[in-house]
């Protein structure tokens, strides 16, 4: 599955880097999200993946018993998505505040920090 | 221009005795080391700084670096007192105590550093006291602009002299100055030539040699305590110090002697004419100052004892007489306000203290017998004539000590004797902290003149001793050295230095003229910053586009190009793709996955989009649950709803996706996508294809009931070994939180207050 988990990620990083390098400023949220779908499975694949056996240890036993899922790689993830989805509500706040400021949602006409003017001095 | 207003404001302030003392403290520490080091036996400290980097916090105290440390100290004591006298009751005087003192400090450190890489950080640390010490009257626009050109001309002479440094370590093996001194000249060693250029562009920036002149006289800008102290022992003679350090593993060349040689005497005789045309004393002391450098950086050009002994026992005279000099001027501007040649004169009688002080250094400054400055100019002639470029040297020597001679007469004579001019302040007497400089400096030039055998055995041989890298007994400094070439041509110099001074008034005005037809540095200086300032704004406008797209293709075009590039370099053979085996569940949600990214891409309506986003989002929940991860398949559920949740409210109240009908699509972007998509597939697949380390699942596994009385382990790591990981991600969260409320709540609130504008 890792191989097939590797294409699917490819395919997921080649979107996002498409949509945020459109001028819509929603297209880059979206690319945002999918980046961080991208970067989730990337950790969960190289932990390697195994089917089926949570990492849970059972009742009566010390350790679990056989090969059970890479639990590292698990918990990272539950931090990344997390973290993620706190970027994510930032950006999207900052970009309706962008929206209401400036009347746009195209990066180009949106130049709050780097107006143009001094482009044409 | 004296910056006190007031003189009756107290004086006697913590930061100015404070510093003044603990300067004498340090000076006095530093005494003990006399008789050792005029023994031959000098004294090293070792501390680690940067082992990795063999770069050690290492000092070293010999004849050289004690000379000049007891010359830091003693002279900066000195200032020091008289500067808190000098600038009582301004309001920024603990600043410039502050200043002061860190600048001494620095320049300790600097000429005791044994490891180059220190050396170099002091280095730049007294470029930046100084900056902040000739800017000090920051409100005088001339004075920033001034102290900036210091600042910029000197640590970019300081990059140089870094990257000369670092080609010495990687080429010798040590960064430590002892073990290359030690060694014997670098001359036949590669790279010598360039070493040698790095070096000298950072000690001839520093030590102001033409053409890098200009900012020093400048730098006058600064208070006069400042100029005293930084223009006489310490900030411009670091650059002499410096060729003099490393003259063991430099000197032995044509290059160096014929460099030094010639940049040391243009800048002496060039310095001397300059001094004799200036009207303002302290303009004229600096440029004496840029004079004594030029002598120096001269004489350290020659290898003989003789030379090196002129260059150390100059360099000690003109520390004492240009320190006292400068303390001077302050007390005569203190004391009558003003500072102009052609108006003073006649101040003996109102301010005898004083005069006699001046008198003592003019003397040492002129070479008169017996004081030291008269045994420097013995030695000096005798080491011209010793140097190769001898029939070059002695002339130029001449010149240079003649026209020292007249300008001696010009500063400590002229005003105190003859008529009175019109003062705008009647003239008086400084009070005597501001006294207690000159009158021991000047003293000190008289007593080491007289007691040659004292002063030639603990300072001026043992400093001889570590710039020519062995012990030194010439007995060379003596006060009747039996009638010789160079007595006559000290007694030449007088004769031709009485001429120049008689005449100097006509001479002023002969060479205004010429100065006013010759090419100005200064200016071209402040036109070579405006070419730099309209290149980098173009720079920046070609760079820096403000479109946001054009910044996020250069990040990913270099995220590509470097990534391919190292696969490329690594040489990385083929990757078997391992499909068999796979579900059609798996190929299922895979697809599943793929369809809703294509469906992202494509779309040019906002629902669709948020759908889609949604179908990949459940898409990689489901790959968590069919892979052992349940609790992460939980969370991601959860949060693609809010996801999904949170842009749907957003987009409401936002445009379309296109909303002039324009498609927001582009080649040249698809082609930069697929790449970085291929490219993290192929790195992804290269990981999975290492052997796997299960090191720390293995301990996780252990321990995560025995240790942790958790049976569900992802958990455990989350809230027990990792635990702050996880408090880190609540306060990402948070601040996510708090930061989005801000701009949504608080922009809102501050547009009503404005009336609801835009």
């Amino acid at each position: 599955m890792e191989a097939l988990t590797a294409i699917v990620i490819g395919g997921l990083t080649a979107a996002s880097v498409y949509l945020m390098l459109a001028r819509n400023f929603m297209r880059f949220l979206f690319g945002l999200v999918l980046l961080s779908n991208a970067a989730n499975l990337t950790i969960f694949a190289s932990g390697r993946m195994t089917k089926g056996h949570p990492a849970l240890v059972p009742y009566g036993e010390d350790a679990p018993l056989g090969v059970v899922g890479n639990a590292l790689p698990q918990a990272l993830v539950l931090t990344a998505i997390v973290i993620g989805f706190g970027l994510l509500a930032f950006t999207l706040a900052l970009a309706f505040e962008g929206y209401r400021r400036m009347k746009s949602v195209d990066t180009d006409e949106m130049r709050f920090a780097e107006p143009k003017e001094d482009t044409t001095k | 221009m004296a910056d006190n207003s007031d003189p009756n404001a107290p004086w006697k302030t913590l930061s100015g005795l404070g510093t003044s003392g603990l300067t004498a403290l340090l000076f006095l520490y530093f005494l003990q080391f006399l008789a050792p080091v005029a023994a031959g036996e000098p004294v090293r400290f070792v501390w680690d700084w940067i082992p990795s980097l063999d770069v050690s916090l290492s000092f070293y105290i010999d004849g050289l670096s004690l000379m000049f440390a007891l010359l830091i100290t003693g002279i900066g004591a000195m200032v020091m007192l008289y500067a808190a006298k000098y600038l009582a009751g301004h309001h920024h005087y603990d600043r410039f105590a502050l200043y002061l003192f860190s600048f001494m400090l620095s320049m300790l450190g600097l000429v005791l550093a044994d490891n180059l890489i220190a050396l170099f950080v002091f280095w730049e640390l007294t470029t930046f006291t100084s900056y902040l010490l000739i800017g000090f009257l920051h409100l005088d626009p001339k004075s920033r602009r001034n102290a900036l050109q210091a600042l910029l001309l000197t640590a970019t002479g300081g990059l140089a002299m870094l990257a000369g440094f670092i080609l010495i370590g990687i080429t010798q093996g040590t960064f430590e100055l002892s073990e290359l001194n030690a060694a014997g000249s670098l001359a036949d060693q590669p790279f010598y030539l360039l070493i040698l250029i790095l070096v000298l562009a950072g000690a001839f920036t520093k030590s102001a040699q033409v053409p890098f002149h200009f900012w020093l006289p400048n730098a006058m800008a600064a208070p006069t305590p400042v100029s005293a102290y930084l223009h006489s022992a310490t900030m411009v003679k670091a650059g002499v110090y410096l060729l003099a350090r490393m003259h063991p593993s430099l000197s032995g060349s044509d290059v160096w002697v014929w460099t030094l040689s010639i940049f040391g005497a243009v800048t002496a005789v060039f310095a001397s004419f300059m001094a004799l045309r200036q009207t303002d004393l302290k303009q004229t002391l600096a440029y004496t100052t840029l004079m004594a450098l030029g002598t120096l950086t001269m004489f350290l050009a020659g290898s003989t004892g003789y030379a090196i002994t002129a260059a150390m026992t100059f360099l000690l005279v003109h520390s004492l007489y240009k320190a006292g000099l400068f303390l001077m001027i302050g007390v005569v501007d203190h004391g009558t306000g003003t500072r102009d040649a052609n108006v003073l004169g006649g101040l003996k009688a109102s301010m005898p203290i004083t005069a006699a002080a001046a008198a003592a250094a003019g003397l040492a400054m002129a070479g008169i017998p017996p004081f030291l400055g008269f045994i420097a100019k013995e030695v000096a002639y005798a080491g011209a004539l010793e140097m190769h470029l001898w029939l070059f040297v002695v002339p130029m020597s001449l010149i240079a000590f003649a026209l020292m001679f007249a300008v001696a007469g010009i500063v400590a004579y002229k005003p105190f004797y003859g008529p009175q001019g019109q003062l705008p302040r009647e003239p008086h007497e400084g009070p005597w902290p501001m006294l207690l400089g000159p009158v021991v400096l000047g003293v000190l030039g008289l007593l080491f003149g007289l007691l040659p055998g004292i002063s030639a055995y603990y300072l001026i041989e043992p400093a001889v001793a570590a710039v020519m890298g062995e012990p030194d007994t010439g007995g060379r400094v003596k006060l009747w050295a039996g009638f010789n070439l160079p007595l006559l041509l000290s007694l030449i110099t007088f004769g031709l230095g009485f001429l120049l001074y008689q005449r100097h008034l006509a001479l002023r005005e002969r060479l205004a003229q010429i100065e006013a037809r010759a090419a100005d540095l200064d200016a071209g200086w402040d036109r070579l910053l405006d070419h730099f300032v309209t290149y980098t704004k173009a720079q920046t406008r070609l760079i820096q586009t403000g479109v946001l797209r054009q910044y996020m293709f250069a990040t990913f075009a270099v995220f590509a190009a470097t990534v391919l590039v190292t696969l490329i370099a690594r040489d990385v053979g083929g990757i078997a793709l391992q499909f068999a085996g796979l579900s059609f569940m798996e190929w299922g949600v895979a697809l599943l996955i793929v369809a809703g990214t294509v469906l992202v891409v494509l779309t040019s309506s906002r629902i669709v989009g948020l759908v889609a986003l949604g179908v990949v989002g459940i898409g990689v929940a489901l790959i968590f649950i069919m892979f052992s991860a349940p609790d992460v398949a939980i969370t991601q559920l959860l949060v693609e709803l809010l996801v999904v949740v949170l842009l749907a409210m957003a987009f409401l109240k936002m445009p379309n996706l296109d909303p002039s009908g324009s498609q927001s699509h582009s080649f040249p972007n698809a082609v930069l996508a697929v790449t970085v998509g291929v490219l993290t597939t192929i790195v992804v697949l290269l990981v999975v294809d290492q052997p796997f380390d299960r090191r720390l699942t293995d301990f996780f596994e252990a321990a995560s009931w025995t240790e942790a009385f958790g049976r569900n382990i992802v958990n455990v790591i989350l809230v027990d070994f990792r635990t702050l990981d996880t408090f880190g991600e609540i306060a990402v969260v948070a601040v996510a939180a708090l930061g989005a409320f801000a701009l949504l709540k608080g922009f809102a609130r501050a547009r009503d207050t404005k009336g609801g504008e835009k």
